[in-house]
């Protein structure tokens, strides 16, 4: 409701603002000899900007130190020995005036001082919400006149709303910015957290990951070994990327170089519909038709494959990322300029020869960069390693075994209950940022990769 | 310069053209004959056309084009844009088989062999006419194996001796080796445009090809590469046939020994270069030449 009543405030504002700026501008340009700098539109602009932006500022003002004000008050309204008594109690006691400020009631008989407190806390909120309304209005009403008071021919508003779209993108990419920051602050936090609990030589070197369930209390939190995770990630996308950079590549050299431009019309979105879908699904045909598949294949060679291991979570995988590989490589291969085939064509090298010998290498440093950005997508996939990888953290070389993988760690370590207290579930945080690290590292050098092709041709 | 240029060509060619008559307007005679002027001392013949017709998809780029390109002389095919003499060179050498939905017909001979035939290596035939691009199109390799790469796909040398020794003499041979000498592991991308087309020269050179196209060679060039590569044609001459595409009539003038006009997919008229720039048969060639249209 309130926010409804602020949201309606504001598009008020912006469309009085912006209609009361045009026809200021109109006006002054009837009235006036000289030619106007700026078109009316401009000036509408500024007028509903510097009556927004005060407006907004108010608002954002209270919705950070609002809370903060109300809880002073709160306290104000409680006894002092319920104030300066058991925090627990003090909480309840807060939780309670809340409620009953807000007309939900408590449970049991509320203490006649509550009822008050709670009474004075409902008027004082409806109090602040509209001083804070009738405050962000004022400010916009006066900012909005000081603007239109500008209005003049020779004021360049198209040159001044020109360095507020600047500022408006800026501010956007930095709120991009500072989110990736405090991604990263937090993941950094809750894993020096954990270190607290176990040392991170155990954590990197470890070679047994056991964690216990945080249920079974008692001063032995397991073994958090990190290399069996890690193998296990390394080991499922090797296979992942043995199978999608063959099959992507040449699928991507077939569409680029050799496909008729009907077939390509088609094969091309035929082929990133791959991309599309759920890697859920991936993980159902991985254990549902590939991982069985493969055991009786096994069977059949004498071989002992399991239904769930790192090679069906792998080739499940792999599958998954042929069309990364593909697009971005026929992208790439197109990219190419048709002179370079020309030159090795009329030189009387072969389709094959000039692909091999001329296109490829001339692409190959955007390739690369493909490919790393596909094993960077490999090393964070989840599901379809959770479903078809067998989930056994243990080191073992053989990629016919059940495996586990970091994601699939952190996967477990998060279901059910948690407590963030405790190392079960902080590894959780540690886990995810060595995943981080390694995938940002990969993006680093493929994105560097992808820069040093890119200057050949300009 | 080197060769003495013919009057008509203290034209002014920014005059503005008087009226390009558009193509699909103009109402087209039956036969497209082409007035034909011999050389005062015939030259052995290497490549034959007959009846030369291309079609990009429903559209015909070429017209019933005829002639006959001598052996160890410059043929250079002029004209305006569009008309159709680029095609005509790629179709000397297949490379028109590149491009989706191209058709050619009618009869091209190297030395009496049907170019066109079924059984005929396109690959094969590409080693023997080579090709040199309007655009400097050196491979992203160093100069040393951009030079080695025709060689090398064909086989041509035994030993890497043999191979060197390709590539010196082909550089040698497009004047490019005194300049490249001290760098020839560097990229050939980081040389300067005059040289990358020398380099391609080079190039098309090192599998000892007996015919070279040129489209357009020198139209990336400023007119100091622009002189070297001519001076390079001059020489290329004595051993090579070679045929040049320009939009430049003073460059036919200076390199070529007969040159053939082409209007509108048509060849207009064709014969040894000083005639056709000083006393041309057709009025169009004369108006072309002159700067009145084009």
């Amino acid at each position: 409701m309130n926010s409804l009543v602020v949201a309606a405030l504001l598009l008020l504002l912006l469309a009085a603002s912006y209609q009361i700026g045009l026809s200021r501008s109109r006006a002054v340009a009837g009235s006036s000899t000289l030619k106007m700098h700026s078109r009316p539109n401009y000036h509408g602009m500024m007028v509903a900007l510097w009556c927004l932006v005060p407006a907004l500022a108010i608002l954002l003002v209270w919705f950070f130190v609002g809370d903060d004000v109300v809880r002073t008050y709160t306290l104000s309204l409680l006894p002092p020995e319920v104030v300066n008594g058991d925090a627990t109690q003090l909480r309840d006691a807060l939780r309670r005036v809340e409620q009953i400020s807000t007309g939900y009631g408590v449970v049991g008989d509320a203490q006649p001082y509550e009822n008050a407190a709670g009474q004075s806390l409902h008027e004082f909120r409806l109090l602040t919400f509209w001083a804070t309304v009738a405050v962000a209005a004022g400010l916009g009403i006066i900012g909005l006149l000081v603007m239109r008071a500008r209005i003049a021919p020779r004021l360049r508003a198209r040159n001044e709303f020109e360095a507020v779209v600047k500022v408006l993108l800026a501010i956007c990419s930095g709120i991009a910015i500072l989110t990736t920051v405090g991604i990263i602050a937090s993941l950094l936090r809750e894993a020096l957290h954990f270190f607290s609990f176990i040392s991170p030589m155990d954590f990197f070197f470890g070679t047994v990951w056991a964690p216990r369930f945080s249920a079974t209390a008692g001063g032995d939190y397991g073994q958090y070994g990190l290399l069996p995770l890690l193998w296990g990630t390394i080991m499922v996308s090797t296979i992942a990327m043995l199978v999608a950079i063959p099959l992507g590549l040449m699928s991507a050299i077939y569409l680029a170089e050799y496909a008729p431009r009907k077939v390509r019309a088609f094969a091309k979105p035929a082929i990133e519909i791959l991309a599309g879908i759920p890697s859920i699904i991936y993980g159902f045909f991985a254990l549902v038709t590939l991982g069985p598949a493969l055991a009786a294949l096994g069977g059949m060679i004498g071989v002992p494959i399991r239904a769930t291991s790192a090679l069906t979570a792998g080739i499940a995988m792999g599958i998954m990322i042929i069309p990364f590989v593909s697009s971005l490589s026929d992208d790439i291969i197109t990219q190419v300029p048709g002179a370079m085939r020309d030159g090795s064509l009329g030189m009387g090298a072969t389709k094959s020869e000039t692909i091999r010998r001329v296109v490829l290498p001339a692409a190959l440093p955007g390739i690369v960069g493909a490919f790393l950005l596909a094993v960077s997508k490999a090393f964070g996939e989840t599901m379809i390693v959770v479903l078809a990888a067998g989930n056994a953290p243990i080191l073992r070389f053989n990629p016919f075994e059940a495996t586990s993988t970091v994601t699939v760690s952190i996967v477990n370590q998060l279901t059910g209950d948690t407590n963030f207290a405790s190392p079960q579930s902080l590894v959780a945080f540690a886990l995810g940022l060595t995943l981080f690290a390694m995938t940002l590292c990969l993006n680093v050098i493929a994105l560097y990769v992808v820069r040093k092709y890119r200057e050949q041709y300009e | 310069m080197m060769f003495n240029a013919p009057e008509t060509q203290k034209m002014n060619a920014n005059v503005a053209p008087v009226s390009i008559p558009d193509p699909a307007s103009v109402a087209l005679p039956k036969t497209f004959q082409t007035v034909r002027t011999p050389d005062p001392e015939p030259r052995q013949v290497r490549v034959h056309a007959k009846d030369v017709s291309v079609f990009y998809g429903p559209k015909q780029a070429l017209f019933d084009v005829s002639i006959d390109i001598p052996e160890k002389a410059v043929t250079a095919f002029i004209g305006p844009s569009g008309c159709g003499k680029s095609t005509f060179l790629r179709c000397l050498n297949r490379m028109n088989d590149t491009i989706e939905g191209a058709r050619v017909s009618g009869t091209i001979q190297l030395d009496g062999e049907d170019l066109y035939d079924p059984k005929l290596d396109v690959v094969e035939l590409r080693a023997r006419i080579g090709m040199v691009f309007q655009k400097p199109n050196p491979f992203p390799k160093t100069i040393f194996e951009n030079v080695a790469y025709g060689p090398r796909i064909h086989g041509l040398a035994t030993s890497k001796t043999d191979l060197e020794q390709i590539v010196v003499e082909s550089l040698q041979k497009a004047s490019l080796f005194n300049e490249v000498k001290d760098r020839l592991h560097e990229v050939g991308t980081g040389l300067s445009g005059g040289q990358q087309q020398r380099l391609c020269i080079a190039r098309a050179i090192a599998v000892s090809p007996e015919v070279i196209l040129m489209d357009e060679p020198c139209s990336a060039l400023d007119p100091i590469a622009t002189a070297k590569i001519e001076e390079l044609i001059d020489e290329l001459r004595a051993n090579y046939t070679i045929v040049i595409v320009t939009h430049s009539m003073q460059q036919a003038a200076r390199v070529s020994q007969r040159t053939a006009f082409f209007h509108l997919g048509i060849l207009v008229e064709e014969g040894p270069t000083e005639m056709m720039f000083t006393s041309p048969a057709e009025k169009r060639t004369q108006d072309y030449i002159t700067g009145r249209f084009g």
